[in-house]
């Protein structure tokens, strides 16, 4: 079989079309680059009515919205989960990672929470502050002015508030609180814990032209097809098309690797079309890779070449080293004093409207780095699991719990809205024995070898997720509530979820001066070859207790002007 | 638009799936394509795969006409109609229970098994099957199985206390998640609206009040349509 070559040659070829793929594919088209977007997914846009599950009700989907086919329940807006057929991956050792994958154009931003914090000041050089881990190269400083620029372009409600590790920026004003959030506020001030509108990137406010505000349906997970949530195609790519850029969009279309010359820079990438499983290639002068931390981390361990023998930059074996995702535990509580609520519709933006971020000093704590946390609650839509064990809390009263007949309406009722949940989402450190690399025996059904993982927890994670568990213990009690199920025990790690579920994965490629310890140096550029850049959460040194998505876009764009820069110089 | 569709669903099976669709082309012909499988009627956003699932699901016959009629028994018993609203059967549950089980195929011998246990017990004790016995003597059945011990997991409970506990589970999702279910509930979201906090008689029905100063960072939601503009601090100005 011939790999069937194109003859356009474009400026970049960008792989990946997430958060960072989007904003390298809005950056360089706008500076006039021809730009190739290359998606393993589909075409997808939040307004097609074909591809849309904004607006519809649970009755629409024969399954009342359960999660068998799609992970987060079938009006998920995320193609794809922790498996995917004929695309597996492997584990080391008996070790445990889940791989979270949405193929489609726009990627996970399509479904993603939204919640969109900036890294602190302190975030960038924690090294500095406990010993662990490494310093970024760079600093807030440095990244503060496309933090600027990102809150302005995509928009981003939350309020300043001058706390010294979770910065201000350019925000919407936020939501009003819900019923269950001024319950948790209550209940947090009783244990002297702050509560702060939550910073999340839906318009609650009109940002410019293009895009409409929020109505309040509170289900972003769901895309937007009035463009008032963030996703990278609704934000990124259609404007940057609109605007006259000079982009190619290669949907369905699995990059395998990046291509080489005799002097070992790229040339380009070759990938496998879904359509007609065939393999073609793609020529640019400067490649982008924006798959995600380990698409990335793969594509580059696939690069062989007798100039690459390692894998493309891996020259350092640090390609796939560092792998790490944010910490997550869960608890949820009954709260008698929500109970017999009168409905009205409180679905607001999808997610949480307050949330607590990081409050406590190391020093007098038993493990390092923080967490923050993230409420739910309130009489949300009916779907799959609705009104299962519908009078369970009657063991709180005294009262029998199962039977039938018109009793149970109104004990369906009367517990209606009184759960409160919550998830702590904290940091853990980096760690090179944590890693992906290429399972030389298994390939997935485009014939591209897969990944293998290897990953453990440490105690630093473990004690996490124990303070996080008695923290929500407590603030149940300050709610009144009564605490939901046992607390999961040291043998379950104190329900530190395995790593890969919250699907923070980042640190794979990362960044550094020193090209023996790392893989990109400070503008996201390999230290071994210069015309491949990397701009989805790889290049991370550390993931701080927020979330990546904000810090992909500014990174990808800080990084994108430098490229665009060196163009100009010639000096790629 | 509508002779391409239609032109389409002529070649329906022989050409479906079959035609390549080039790199730089969306895939909406695609999606168009599939959507014109044979006796699919959702319209939520499925991908072609997923169609496919659904009606493969839809074609397979899990339970018999006797089961699904004693479904529809239980159901009404478990939800039964009141004067405002329907019974759980005439929501539909039992047609929901039944795609459910072919979903979730773990659930099938719970399901299947209680069935038998429920006519069982019926006909040693009444010499009836569970659907035909008259309503006091359905209860009777369903009052030993009907209540559990939450302090015991549900996997360590008698099956017929597991399989009553199933088929309530599926009975009540299925009753709230229809349009009839939605309206008791009284649910009144999934509709464009501008969420402007907690009513006032609701605040005070559960002792809250909302903080002034948090209040004033909130949005102004007169100003909702206003193009945002900030100073070079960050404060908003519009």
């Amino acid at each position: 079989m011939q790999i069937k070559e194109q003859a356009k040659v474009y400026d970049v070829i960008i792989v990946g079309s997430g958060a960072g793929g989007g904003m390298a594919t809005k950056v360089l088209s706008e500076a006039g680059l021809k730009v190739a977007v290359v998606e393993a997914g589909p075409y997808f846009d939040p307004a097609d009515p074909e591809q849309m599950t904004q607006m519809k009700w649970p009755y629409e989907s024969p399954r009342r919205g359960a999660g068998t086919v799609r992970p987060f329940g079938d009006f998920d807006t995320a193609y794809g989960g922790w498996e995917i057929e004929g695309e597996p991956y492997t584990h080391k050792d008996g070790t445990k990672f889940d791989w979270f994958r949405s193929h489609m154009l726009g990627g996970r931003t399509n479904h993603w929470g939204r919640i969109s914090l900036r890294f602190g000041p302190k975030d960038f050089k924690h090294k500095d502050v406990d010993g662990l881990g490494e310093n970024w190269p760079i600093g807030y400083e440095d990244v503060k002015p496309y933090y600027d620029k990102v809150d302005k372009l995509i928009g981003v409600f939350g309020t300043n508030e001058g706390l010294p590790n979770d910065p201000d920026g350019f925000f919407l004003p936020p939501p009003k609180p819900r019923l269950h959030e001024l319950f948790y506020i209550k209940g947090a001030r009783k244990s002297n814990m702050p509560v702060i509108p939550s910073r999340m990137s839906m318009l609650t406010k009109k940002i410019n032209k293009d895009r409409g505000v929020c109505f309040y349906c509170g289900q972003c997970s769901r895309a937007c097809q009035v463009y008032a949530d963030f996703s990278s195609g609704s934000c990124l790519i259609f404007p940057a098309q609109k605007n006259g850029g000079q982009i190619d969009l290669y949907v369905n279309s699995v990059v395998r690797e990046v291509t080489t010359n005799e002097e070992g820079r790229a040339t380009g990438v070759s990938y496998i079309s879904k359509d007609d499983r065939k393999e073609y290639k793609l020529k640019g002068r400067v490649v982008v890779l924006a798959a995600s931390a380990c698409s990335s981390a793969r594509i580059l361990l696939n690069s062989k070449s007798s100039q690459h023998p390692n894998g493309l930059g891996n020259g350092s074996n640090v390609v796939g080293k560092y792998l790490h995702d944010s910490t997550g535990a869960s608890r949820a509580g009954f709260i008698p004093d929500l109970m017999n609520r009168k409905t009205y519709n409180e679905d607001g933006v999808g997610g949480m409207h307050v949330y607590t971020p990081w409050w406590l000093d190391n020093k007098n704590l038993d493990f390092p780095r923080g967490y923050h946390i993230e409420v739910w609650g309130g009489m949300g839509m009916p779907g799959y699991g609705f009104g299962f064990n519908p009078n369970e809390f009657n063991k709180f009263f005294g009262l029998p719990t199962g039977g039938y007949g018109e009793g149970l309406r109104s004990d369906v009722k009367k517990y209606y809205g009184s759960v409160i949940g919550f998830g702590g989402r904290g940091e853990s450190i980096a760690m090179k024995d944590n890693y992906c690399e290429i399972d030389p025996t298994t390939v997935d059904e485009f014939g591209i070898p897969v990944l293998r993982f290897h990953y453990k927890w440490s105690d630093f994670e473990r004690k996490q997720a124990k303070h996080m568990q008695e923290t929500f213990e407590e603030l149940i009690h300050n709610m009144g509530g009564e605490v939901l199920g046992d607390r999961p025990p040291k043998e379950e790690d104190y329900g530190l979820l395995t790593p890969g579920r919250i699907i923070h994965e980042v640190g794979t490629t990362r960044m550094g001066d020193d090209p023996k310890t790392s893989v990109v140096n400070k503008h996201q550029q390999l230290h071994e070859v210069d015309n491949v850049f990397v701009m989805d959460a790889g290049p991370f040194v550390s993931q701080a207790d927020k979330n990546c998505t904000w810090t992909i876009l500014a990174l990808a764009w800080r990084a994108s002007d430098y490229l665009v820069d060196q163009l100009k110089q010639q000096n790629i | 638009m509508d002779r391409r569709k239609s032109l389409k669903s002529l070649f329906l099976g022989t050409v479906a799936g079959g035609l390549a669709i080039h790199g730089c082309k969306p895939e909406a012909e695609a999606v168009e394509e599939e959507s014109a499988i044979q006796g699919y009627s959702y319209n939520y956003g499925r991908t072609p795969k997923e169609k496919e699932l659904i009606m493969e699901l839809e074609n397979e016959v899990f339970f018999n006409e006797h089961e699904l009629e004693t479904i529809g028994v239980l159901c009404a018993l478990i939800l039964p109609a009141n004067d405002k609203f329907g019974s759980a059967t005439d929501a539909g549950a039992p047609a929901f229970i039944e795609f459910m089980a072919k979903d979730i195929p773990e659930m099938q011998t719970t399901l299947r098994g209680g069935l038998m246990w429920l006519d069982h017990k019926s006909n040693t004790d009444f010499n009836l099957e569970f659907k035909s016995a008259d309503e006091a003597q359905q209860k009777q059945v369903l009052d030993a199985i009907a209540f559990y011990d939450p302090e015991i997991p549900m996997s360590e409970q008698p099956l017929e206390i597991q399989f009553f506990s199933m088929m309530r589970n599926l009975t009540l999702t299925g009753y709230y998640t229809s349009k009839m279910g939605i309206e008791d509930l009284g649910y009144q979201g999934n509709m464009p609206n501008i969420w402007d906090g907690v009513p006032e008689e609701v605040l005070e029905q559960h002792g809250v009040s909302y903080d002034e100063e948090w209040i004033a960072k909130c949005v102004d939601q007169s100003k909702r349509g206003v193009i945002a503009e900030w100073d070079e601090h960050g404060n908003l100005l519009t």
